[in-house]
């Protein structure tokens, strides 16, 4: 998932950084969008701007522990949700109707955690689970939103 | 309002590529600024120079180099999605091994990286999606 040699650098990031909110609607395997969102998000995160994922419909399934894509013959992407943290992508939201609709549990996620460097590193988890109206309300709060 | 556009599905099977144009069209003739056009997933096959739909069928591909060069639009393919569906230009062709002739990106596009979507975000007032 490297950025291929041809991309420019990324250009100096304005005084004011936007908030980018990437809405992942999809299920994990079944199409590419799921995996061409986190090749967006991935570079996004060298922008200097303020990136938040969001979870709904199918997209809770991305981060479901315990992913197996053996049999598919399509790579397992699932452990870069993890690495996020280190590019300072540490909000995922994940809409708790969503989940309920299709019988899961915060425990049949994946841990996704972040060090907070505001509070001496500790470790903290990255997922929130919110409401529906809540999920409103964090989209409102937004500049950007893409949809994948 | 400097606005931006990303189309992410191909021609024909979505309504989303022909509704980006029309929105790009009309918000031009309002006088409007289109910061740049970028095509990710599927959308990266708008911009092959290809196609060849029927004849009593509207020319998805040509209508979108048609406003480029009218409005002296940005196109922008991005290389990742493009290089997984067969969307190159020479020098891509030519990185690649695929022989003289090969690059079929259409006039009025061009391929770059994702920073140019992120950029649009950036420096655009809306960055309006085309999807399924």
């Amino acid at each position: 998932m490297a950025e291929p040699a041809k991309s420019p650098p990324a250009p100096p990031a304005k005084s004011t950084p936007k908030k980018f909110l990437y809405v992942n609607r999809r299920a994990p395997y079944g199409t590419i969008y799921a995996l061409e969102s986190l090749e967006v998000v991935l570079i996004g995160a060298a922008f200097d701007q303020h990136v938040a994922l969001a979870f709904i419909d199918d997209g809770v399934f991305q981060l479901t522990k315990g992913q197996d894509t053996k049999s598919l013959g399509v790579k397992n992407f699932s452990p870069t949700f993890r690495a996020l943290g280190d590019y300072g992508v540490t909000k995922f939201y994940v809409e708790k109707e969503s989940m309920q609709e299709r019988g899961l549990t915060l425990d049949d996620l994946q841990a996704v955690t972040y060090e907070d460097e505001n509070d001496g590193f500790k470790e903290k988890p990255s997922i929130q689970v919110v409401s529906r109206s809540e999920m409103g309300a964090i989209m409102q709060q937004q500049d950007v939103l893409l949809n994948f | 309002m400097k606005i931006s556009i990303l189309v992410n599905e191909g021609p024909y099977t979505h309504q989303a590529s022909d509704s980006a144009y029309q929105f790009a069209k009309a918000a031009l003739e309002k006088g409007h600024e289109v910061f740049r056009v970028f095509f990710y997933n599927d959308g990266v096959n708008n911009g092959t120079r290809l196609t060849v739909p029927p004849q009593d069928d509207r020319n998805i591909q040509k209508n979108w180099s048609e406003l480029a060069e009218k409005h002296k639009l940005d196109l922008v393919v991005c290389i990742a999605a493009a290089q997984r569906r067969g969307i190159l230009d020479e020098g891509e062709a030519k990185r690649h091994g695929k022989g003289e002739g090969s690059a079929n990106i259409a006039p009025g596009f061009r391929i770059s990286g994702l920073g140019q979507l992120i950029e649009m975000g950036i420096e655009s007032d809306r960055l309006v999606v085309f999807g399924d």
